[in-house]
Parts: structure tokens; C-alpha cells; sequence
């Protein structure tokens, strides 16, 4: 017979079902905790856009309601993408960037600079650099992915590889050109390289927002499938998951949403890490149901909370990047530690 | 039944199945045998789909697994690989769930909660099924996982070496449950094995493979003779009858 230490109930069964559909109404369950985390993401939106109000409270807010909404885009981009992007790699330390998308956004930033001088750069229309970068970026990452995945081949981790060496290559060779660059350029350029959700451009905000609806449209259908794929590919496929088609699909919708925001306000996944496994330790489920909406609304916090104490705090005397991963990064350190300690 | 047409696979230009042709997944339990590097697992990988052969055709109740959609199949077929590494931290219960994906696509229904239940029961894993597979012992887990297979509810069931790292208790406790999942429930087991005893034992049938060829394919009885068992592993084997039963002995 197949028995073990733990004594076998015959009324184990309904008792643990009873336990289960009791945990789902408490407090602990997936809904409440997304719950909460609305809750906070909405009251530090109020807190950023009714606070500190120096003039007209009706300009501030239409100066200050661009900024959150170019945040909920962010968020939502950094942190679909990370988590979808951890599941199809079966690893939880990566990030997108990891691809190069940083890296190509920096280059063709300093290659403008560096070919025609600051003051072509500053005076480049913004909807053409925007277009360009998105562009550029997309065809990069979706090329990378069906050569070293879409063929024969058919690794993730090899495609990992080429794009950090590539994003190393590119990265080695933007320094290169940020050396040469006079010094009243480079200030201009490194002002490129934080990224700035204040005063985003309202048209070139709207196509980042519909893109990234378009990513997302491409992964919520996959939300299930997603769930599968946390077992890894054998496992996935053995359950009927058309694991090239389906993370062909997830892959071109990532890419779409961190070009498109990437190139609206800079690189910006260096958050996505600490997001997703917060999100990860948050959720109260592995389900993606739970910790893809979880992921968004936590770096809806990173962000309003970095920008409110960027510009509450400091007035501006630093960058959001700083803000975010100093806080996030103690936090996160803080979570392992705990964790480790258990 | 599954059948392999001239299946070829090579890695670098090495072949790994070398033109196999064989018909196997009858009713009961079929062993597959080998030493390491004799294309067991790569056999499986072609039938479950996870490699596509060089040359030669899979077919599965007469679909071609190359062109029949793979949630067709997993409706027919599940698989149980041999390293079952999850990052995120799954209860026993979220495990077998997934068994059911093939038919509900995630929508969990009456029925495939039913098919979930029973699964849980025939493993008896009713009181871990809201324990984290970290938090159990390598038998226990084994056993989630092949509830989950359990769960998806096919004619075919192939195991790829399930006994890994399993003690003597555990190893005999899932070699009960195959056996038990082939009569009482009609599944058609095919189960890759090391330990010659438990194939001899519990399989009706067993194939053996060497350098990527299939070198026999008999009732179980049949397989475990010194000369064959020699030829399969390439070492002396001696068989002795004990009970009735024949029982190989290579620890000489």
C-alpha cells in the first residue's frame, strides 16, 4: 500500500477544500492584496497630483495627469514584460534589457549626437526620433529572436547570450563615442540617458499608450498558457502548449511595449527586476492573473513614490533611476534577507 | 499504439536513434531498457514531440506528431519527464491541476475537477494537496507529478525514468501505482527504466535499446536472459530464478 508517516483522513479531503475556499475570502487571498495595492497606487496619485500645488490647481493637474499616465504606461510595460519575460526564460534574475533594448536606445541617442552635434539632436522632431528608435529597436530583438529561436535551433538561452554580448558590443562602442563627444554635447546627451516622466509629449504619449495596449492584448489571452509555461518547456509541451508559436507571440508583444516606452522616456527597465519579484512575493498566487496585474500596480508605487520624493524631497536634484533603485533595491535586499533568514 | 517509421536522429551527425522502426504502447506496462546514451530519452523526446527526427515518421493512434496539433495529442499522450524543476512555488493541488490543460485550457469545469479529485486520491495526496512541492520529500513529489500526468487523463502514459533518486520504498511504491494504473484504469504505461528487476517484476513487455537501436522487443520473460541482458549492457549478467520470478544479478 502506499502509505506515509501522516496518517490519511477519510475526511481530509473535504476538510482541506473547506480550508481552501476560506483562505480565498480572508484577507490573504490574491484579490484583496491586488486590492490594496490599488488602493495605495491611488492614494499616492491623489497625494502627487492634489499636493504642493504652487499656481492654478486646473494647470497643475493637466501638467501632472500627463506624467502619471505616461507612469501607467511605464509600469505596465516594465512590468508585463519582466514577468512574462522571466516565465518564457525560467528564470526570475533577468530583466528584458538584458536583450539590449537600454543599450540600442543609448547608441542611437549618441550616434545622432555624435554625427550631427547637440543642436541637431535637441531640434530632431521628436515624433521621427521616437518612430526611429521604436523601430529600430522592434526589428533588432524580433530579428535576434527568429534567428536563434524561430529555426532549427530553437534556444532561449543561446539567444540570451548573443543579446548580451551584442548589448555589450553596443554598449563598449556608445562609450566610445560618448568619449570623443565636447562636453557641452555630452551634457545634453547624458540628460537623454535618465529617464523623465514629467511633461512627456502628448501625441507621442498617446501611440506609446496604444502600442502598449497592443502588447498587452497580445499576452492576456496567453494568461493561462503563461501559467503552463512556469513548468518549464517539456512539461509545457506535454500539456499541449504550442510553445514556439505561443512564445513567439509573448516575445513580439514584449518587445513592442519596452521599445515603444523606452523610447518615450528613456531606459527604464532597470526596475523591472525588483517589480517583478515583489510582485512575485506579493501576489499570494503564481498565477499570472495575479502577478501581472500585481506587477503593474507595484511599479505604479516605485514610480509615483520615486517621483513624489525626486520632487518633494530633493526638487529635482537627482534622477528618478537613483531615487527607485536606492529605495527598491534596500527593499528588495531587505524581502531575500527575510526570506533567507526563515 | 505508437509507432516509429525508420525514425532517425542525429546530434552533430552522430545518430542518437538510428533508423528505428518499431510498434510499441500496448495494453499493460512496456519497459524500455538500456544503458546511458542508448537514445531512451531521446526516443521519448521524438514521441512526445520536444525533438523532431532527422529522417522517418512518429505516429501516435495514427496521427503524425509532426502534424498533428500538439493539444490534440496531449489529449492521447502525456509525458512525464525525467527532471521536473519548477521556479515558481506550486501547490500539490495547482500541480495536478495544470494536468487538465490539454482539455479545459485553464477553465477548470465540473468534470475536470472531478478527473483533478481522483488523481489526488489514487496518489493519496489528500493531505499535501495544499503543500508547496518544496516543502515535499522526493517521493511525494514524484507522486504530484505523476498525478498531474494521472490527470490529464490519456490512453498513453510515458515515464521517463520516474525512479531517479528514489529510495527502495518509494521506487516500489510507484512501480505498484503503474502497475495499478494499467489495470484498474487501462492505461497503456511505457516507463524507462535502469534497474532491470523492476522492468522484469512489474512490465509485460520489454524493449531494449543499445547505440540507438532497438536490440529486443519481447514479453518480459523473455528479455531476461544472461546472453541478452549481456548484449544490451555490454556486461555479464546472470539471471537466476527465484520464486518463479527471474531476477538478473550484475553486482559480481
Amino acid at each position: 500500500m502506499l502509505t506515509d508517516p501522516t496518517p490519511t483522513e477519510s475526511g481530509a479531503l473535504p476538510a482541506a477544500g473547506l480550508h481552501r475556499t476560506r483562505l480565498a475570502a480572508s484577507w490573504a487571498s490574491p484579490r484583496f492584496r491586488l486590492v490594496l495595492l490599488g488602493g495605495v497606487v491611488l492614494a499616492l496619485t491623489c497625494g502627487y497630483l492634489f499636493t504642493d500645488v504652487p499656481g492654478s490647481l486646473a494647470f497643475a493637474l493637466r501638467i501632472r495627469s500627463l506624467t502619471v499616465v505616461a507612469m501607467l504606461v511605464v509600469a505596465t510595460a516594465v512590468g508585463v514584460s519582466t514577468v512574462v519575460f522571466h516565465t518564457i526564460t525560467q528564470n526570475r534574475i533577468l530583466t528584458p534589457s538584458i536583450m539590449g533594448f537600454d543599450a540600442f536606445y543609448v547608441l542611437i541617442s549618441t550616434l545622432i549626437v555624435f554625427t550631427s552635434g547637440s543642436a541637431a539632436f535637441l531640434a530632431f522632431d521628436e515624433f521621427t526620433l521616437w518612430l526611429v528608435q521604436v523601430v529600430v529597436m522592434v526589428a533588432f530583438s524580433v530579428l535576434l529572436f527568429t534567428w536563434l529561436f524561430g529555426g532549427k535551433r530553437r534556444s532561449i538561452h543561446l539567444m540570451l547570450l548573443v543579446g548580451i554580448v551584442l548589448g555589450t558590443f553596443f554598449r563598449s562602442f556608445t562609450e566610445w563615442m560618448q568619449r570623443m563627444l565636447d562636453p557641452l554635447d555630452f551634457q545634453v546627451l547624458s540628460d537623454a540617458m535618465f529617464a523623465s516622466l514629467t511633461r512627456p509629449d502628448e501625441t507621442l504619449l498617446a501611440l506609446t499608450a496604444g502600442l502598449v495596449v497592443l502588447g498587452c492584448a497580445a499576452v492576456v489571452p496567453l494568461l493561462r498558457t503563461l501559467d503552463v509555461l512556469t513548468l518549464g518547456e517539456p512539461a509545457a509541451v506535454g500539456l499541449g502548449v504550442d510553445h514556439k508559436r505561443v512564445v513567439m507571440t509573448l516575445f513580439v508583444g514584449v518587445s513592442v511595449m519596452i521599445a515603444a516606452s523606452t523610447a518615450l522616456v528613456g531606459p527604464i527597465l532597470f526596475f523591472g527586476l525588483i517589480v517583478a519579484n515583489l510582485a512575485y512575493s506579493y501576489a499570494g498566487s503564481f498565477r499570472h492573473a495575479w502577478t501581472l496585474p500585481a506587477a503593474v500596480l507595484i511599479g505604479m508605487i516605485c514610480l509615483l513614490g520615486g517621483q513624489l520624493v525626486l520632487e518633494r524631497l530633493f526638487g529635482f536634484g537627482g534622477t528618478l533611476s537613483t531615487v527607485i533603485d536606492f529605495a527598491g533595491g534596500l527593499f528588495f535586499l531587505y524581502l531575500v534577507l527575510r526570506k533567507g533568514a526563515r | 499504439m505508437i509507432a516509429l517509421e525508420n525514425v532517425t536522429k542525429r546530434y552533430g551527425g552522430q545518430p542518437v536513434v538510428d533508423d528505428v522502426s518499431i510498434t510499441f504502447g500496448g495494453e499493460g506496462v512496456t519497459a524500455l531498457i538500456g544503458p546511458n546514451g542508448a537514445g531512451k530519452s531521446t526516443l521519448f523526446g521524438l514521441v512526445g514531440r520536444l525533438l523532431s527526427p532527422d529522417a522517418g515518421r512518429v505516429t501516435v493512434d495514427g496521427m503524425d506528431v509532426a502534424s498533428t496539433p500538439s493539444s490534440e495529442l496531449a489529449k492521447v499522450l502525456a509525458v512525464l519527464r525525467q527532471d521536473n524543476h519548477v521556479a515558481a512555488r506550486l501547490t500539490v493541488h495547482d500541480l495536478v491541476e495544470f494536468g487538465r490543460f490539454p482539455h479545459s485550457r485553464g477553465r477548470l469545469t465540473v468534470h475536470d475537477r472531478e478527473h483533478i479529485e481522483s488523481a489526488i486520491g489514487y496518489l493519496e495526496l489528500g493531505p499535501y494537496r495544499d503543500r508547496f512541492l518544496d516543502e515535499l520529500s522526493g517521493g511525494q513529489r514524484q507522486r504530484a507529478f505523476v498525478a498531474m500526468v494521472l490527470a490529464q487523463d490519456t490512453e498513453y502514459v510515458l515515464l521517463d525514468e520516474p525512479l531517479n533518486n528514489l529510495d527502495l520504498r518509494h521506487m516500489t511504491e510507484i512501480m505498484r501505482l503503474v502497475r495499478r494504473m494499467a489495470d484498474e484504469l487501462g492505461k497503456r504505461v511505457v516507463i524507462v527504466l535502469h534497474d532491470i528487476n523492476f522492468a522484469a517484476s512489474y512490465a509485460d513487455r520489454i524493449v531494449a535499446m543499445r547505440d540507438g537501436v532497438v536490440v529486443a522487443d519481447a514479453p518480459a520473460r523473455e528479455v531476461m536472459r544472461p546472453d541478452v541482458l549481456a548484449a544490451v549492457y555490454d556486461t555479464p549478467v546472470d539471471v537466476r530464478e527465484i520464486d518463479g520470478k527471474p531476477v538478473a544479478l550484475y553486482y559480481g
